[in-house]
């Protein structure tokens, strides 16, 4: 079973032309990484939300976002609450804000487990010991308080806080983003090394194709609230099936690529307000014709590639650019 | 957002502004008032200082809709003619109050250094000695009348502008808007007037319509005893004074409805402000 | 090379007794475009904002065209002055225009303190079309646009100053890719356009080897390595500089292998520390 099976979550704001999530399927195995990338404006931040089922206020939620084989959607609350205290966790991405800043860190990664009532003090306290001395912290910073430490201290402490109860679930999103590249690499090598000991299942947001790449086994790329491929991450990035993959691809600056002008998409994410007919990149996509402007395309299996799946008319004539560089 | 939070004075504070229609009436009421003392020659029905001593001490009639006082004057035209005087005093009040505090608050908060040192500690001397005390004092010393009132509370006053003022330009100034006119080449006092005090002005005009019902409220008082405008001018808290003697007699209305009109004026300021305030802190959210 | 337009020798600027930045000296030649990577807290952005007046140094000079900035005078034509010799583009583009101002207002504002005199209205027209925006941008207020256009405003705002250098202090890390590279080549083809130089203070190597020629690694308040980009990045010397080039994510990244090297990095410098 998957930890986390989300299957056409669709989600309506009010007074909006097209729906934010439009028809997301995600899986997220036990132990497995999957890596949500696009740009802003994408749902990536939304889907991981909708995974504990937090959907904005007045938003119409269809479809399920079922969390070890329950329905975050359906879940009343005080079981939802419940649910995310035990069996799910979020890594912000500015730890920084996600943090009281007038409470010690020791009080901060406790308190979960004890007003849930579900540990007593001394137990909280010594799980919380073992998990600081996993992310590497000293003990003495359980009586620090967050302004004492550094942005990667801090995430570290973050890690730690979301693997008090045990989670079968990590969301994390962007949690990198706010750090320097050694720290980013040290975080990274920290989520690793503790998924393969507590076998969490990750799904893990960024924009970073590259940092995608290097961490996910799978990566699914969002574009206007829908999932347009999905895939192993390497051979993704190697030879990517959608158009608007390739086209990010060639618009990262990297060190490795051909020439230093980048490709740049014209145009840009396609706002709330405008109704989409077809396929939501047609307006940005080189490879565009009529049938791309009218007619949605369906994900579809990508041949001789396991797991994949690409929503595009045009993938199987298409021979993309710019993902080259990366293989 | 915490640098939002206007000075309020002690006391409960129920008049929860989220409501909207509390909001549009109290708003309706301020714009009445407003209207009222500016019109208020053309709408009084009798002359204010005229006494009927047959109608003295009378309650309601045709002739006097809300009765007359003890000397017979109409509590009406009264009221409608005490509107120009109670309005009058808080809006100078405000004004230089506000003006003093603006240019105070952003000198001490964009300067900083030794001049936000010692703006700083004489505003709170200031905050420490009572606006009223101060008022009393003034009149003490310049004679009776609106003029040394005014310049006493409007001193009184500032503080809790500059005070405001301070703390927003603090935080604005973190903002890098303020610094790219810096970089280029703006002179401190074009950022300070066409960039920074405009950016921070809508709470600023928050706090002060809540110190004009604050003034209001200090004015009245020091008419009550006697210390505010110059006797035969009809004026509001004058009329509740005057009206002690009615009281006693049995015939109410003509210390009652001025003072329904200072606390309804003063509630519908307030809640006018606080609203202002909360709609600014929604937008920068 | 040719003549440094920028010439920034021993600054120094401590805060408390923290040295923030630490003997930084560098040149930048007319149109050229260096770039200044390091982390957090290595001093990047401090020199950054004493090169464009915002922070005064405790020692060091800044000299465009040979003009010292630092101690000349603070009257208004020393100001307009200084204003002409440098421009920055900040780094939150949703921070650094005036919310009130519309964009045309706030152009014609700069130009009438700088060129008064001239056609303003043309001129903002011109500077808008050479960022790329048109003149339906010109009437919108700073949250009527997206972070891309508002950051290509703030370009438009620094170059109708007419600047000798341009600053830039991160200023695509707040943006998505597409628009990014967007910025990055108008960026670039400015440069070409207009024979203005370019520090580029960044975090991100991909974008400095777009965008520079040189490039500067700030460590702790010091510059550790300069040269050219290409061949700092292909070669680097100090051990830093391969540590952020191997943080960088890509083919071949072994987090195991970077946090390693960054103990090893630390240590060496604890005791360097501990020596002096």
């Amino acid at each position: 079973m998957n930890t986390l099976q989300i299957a056409d979550l669709r989600v309506v704001l009010p007074g909006t032309e097209r729906p934010v999530l439009d028809g997301v399927d995600l899986t997220v195995a036990s132990g497995e990484t999957v890596a949500l990338v696009g740009e802003s404006g994408c749902g990536k931040t939304l889907t991981s939300r909708a995974a504990l089922g937090m959907v904005p206020p007045r938003a119409e939620a269809t479809g399920t976002v079922l969390v070890d084989g329950r329905d975050m959607l359906t879940l009343g609350a005080r079981s939802l609450r419940r649910v995310r205290a035990t069996t799910t966790a979020m890594i912000f991405q500015d730890p920084r804000a996600a943090i009281n800043p007038v409470r010690r860190i020791g009080d901060f990664l406790t308190e979960g487990l004890r007003l849930t009532g579900a540990w007593d003090k001394t137990r909280a306290r010594e799980r919380a010991l073992t998990l600081l001395d996993a992310v590497g912290l000293k003990s003495t910073v359980l009586r620090q308080y967050p302004h004492e430490l550094s942005g990667g201290m801090l995430q570290r402490v973050m890690i730690a806080a979301a693997l008090m109860a045990d989670p079968v679930l990590l969301l994390a999103d962007e949690p990198t983003t706010a750090l320097d590249v050694t720290t980013q690499a040290e975080i990274i090598a920290l989520l690793g090394e503790l998924q393969q000991r507590f076998g969490t299942a990750m799904l893990f947001v960024t924009h970073d194709l590259d940092l995608a790449a290097v961490i996910a086994d799978r990566v699914a790329v969002m574009y206007a609230g829908r999932i347009v491929e999905t895939g192993p991450a390497e051979e993704v990035f190697a030879a990517p099936k959608h158009p608007y993959t390739a086209a990010l691809l060639a618009a990262s600056p990297r060190l490795d690529a051909p020439e230093p002008r980048l490709t740049v998409i014209p145009g840009r994410v396609p706002g709330l307000h405008t109704a989409i007919s077809g396929c939501p990149f047609a307006t940005r996509c080189g490879h565009a014709d009529e049938r791309c402007a009218t007619e949605r395309p369906q994900s579809t299996a990508v041949p001789g590639r396991a797991e994949a799946e690409v929503a595009c008319w045009n993938s199987e004539s298409l021979i993309p650019q710019g993902g080259a560089a990366h293989g | 957002m915490s640098t939002l939070a206007l000075v309020r004075r002690s006391g409960p504070r129920t008049a929860r502004t989220t409501r909207p229609w509390l909001y549009l009436i109290c708003a309706g009421f301020a714009v009445l008032v407003v209207l009222v003392a500016l019109l208020a020659s053309w709408i009084a029905p009798a002359d204010p200082n005229s006494s009927d001593l047959s109608a003295a001490l009378t309650g309601p009639s045709a002739g006097h809709l809300l009765g007359a006082d003890g000397s017979g004057r109409d509590t009406l035209s009264r009221l409608i003619i005490g509107a120009r005087t109670a309005l009058l005093g808080p809006a100078f009040v405000v004004l230089f109050s506000t003006l003093l505090g603006v240019a105070v608050g952003v000198a001490a908060g964009w300067r900083g250094g030794w001049l936000d040192s010692v703006l700083s500690r004489g505003s709170e001397l200031l905050l420490a000695f009572p606006g009223l005390l101060l008022a009393i004092l003034f009149v003490a010393l310049y004679g009776q009348g609106l003029v040394a009132p005014v310049i006493a509370l409007s001193l009184a006053y500032t503080p809790y502008v500059s005070r405001l003022a301070r703390s927003l330009t603090l935080s604005e100034k973190q903002r890098p808007y303020l610094a790219a006119y810096r970089v280029q080449g703006f002179s401190n006092r074009a950022i300070c007037l066409r960039h920074l005090i405009p950016n921070i002005g809508p709470v600023v005009l928050a706090q002060s319509t809540v110190n004009f019902g604050y003034a209001l409220i200090d004015l009245a008082a020091l008419s009550y005893l006697g210390l505010g405008v110059p006797p035969l001018t009809p004026d509001w808290g004058a009329m509740v004074n005057e009206g002690q003697s009615a009281l006693l007699q049995g015939q109410p209305l003509s210390a009652i409805v001025p003072c329904l009109a200072i606390v309804l004026t003063v509630v519908a300021f307030n809640v006018v402000g606080e609203h202002w305030a909360d709609r600014v802190a929604k937008r920068e959210a | 090379m040719a003549e440094p337009v920028l010439e920034v020798s021993g600054l120094r600027k401590t805060f408390g007794t923290h040295p923030a930045v630490d003997d930084v000296s560098f040149t930048v030649p007319a149109g050229g475009s260096l770039g200044i990577v390091g982390e957090s807290g290595s001093g990047k952005t401090t020199t950054a904002r004493i090169i464009v007046g915002l922070e005064n140094p405790d020692a060091g000079h800044v000299r465009v065209d040979g003009h010292d900035r630092i101690n000349a005078g603070r009257g208004r034509a020393e100001r307009l002055r200084r204003a002409q010799q440098v421009q920055m583009v900040f780094q939150d583009p949703y921070l650094s225009l005036d919310p009130r101002i519309t964009v045309g207002a706030a152009l014609t504002e700069t130009l009438r303190l700088h060129h008064p005199g001239t056609d303003q209205a043309a001129r903002v027209t011109d500077l808008l079309s050479q960022v790329g925006l048109g003149a339906r941008e010109a009437q919108a207020l700073p949250r009527q646009l997206s972070g891309g256009q508002r950051q290509r405003v703030a370009i438009a705002r620094a170059l109708a100053v007419s600047p000798r250098v341009l600053v830039l202090d991160e200023a695509v890390a707040a943006l998505d890719v597409s628009v990014q590279a967007q910025i990055l080549n108008l960026l670039a083809d400015l440069r070409a356009e207009l024979g203005i130089a370019y520090v580029f203070i960044t975090h991100d190597l991909g974008v400095v080897r777009c965008v520079t020629d040189e490039v500067a690694v700030m460590r702790r308040g010091a510059i550790v390595e300069r040269g050219l980009t290409a061949s700092v990045l292909a070669e680097p010397e100090h051990p830093y500089t391969r540590l952020l080039l191997e943080s960088v994510p890509g083919p071949g990244w072994d987090p195991k292998a970077i946090v390693t090297a960054r103990k090893a990095l630390a240590a060496v410098e604890q005791s360097a520390d501990a020596q002096s």
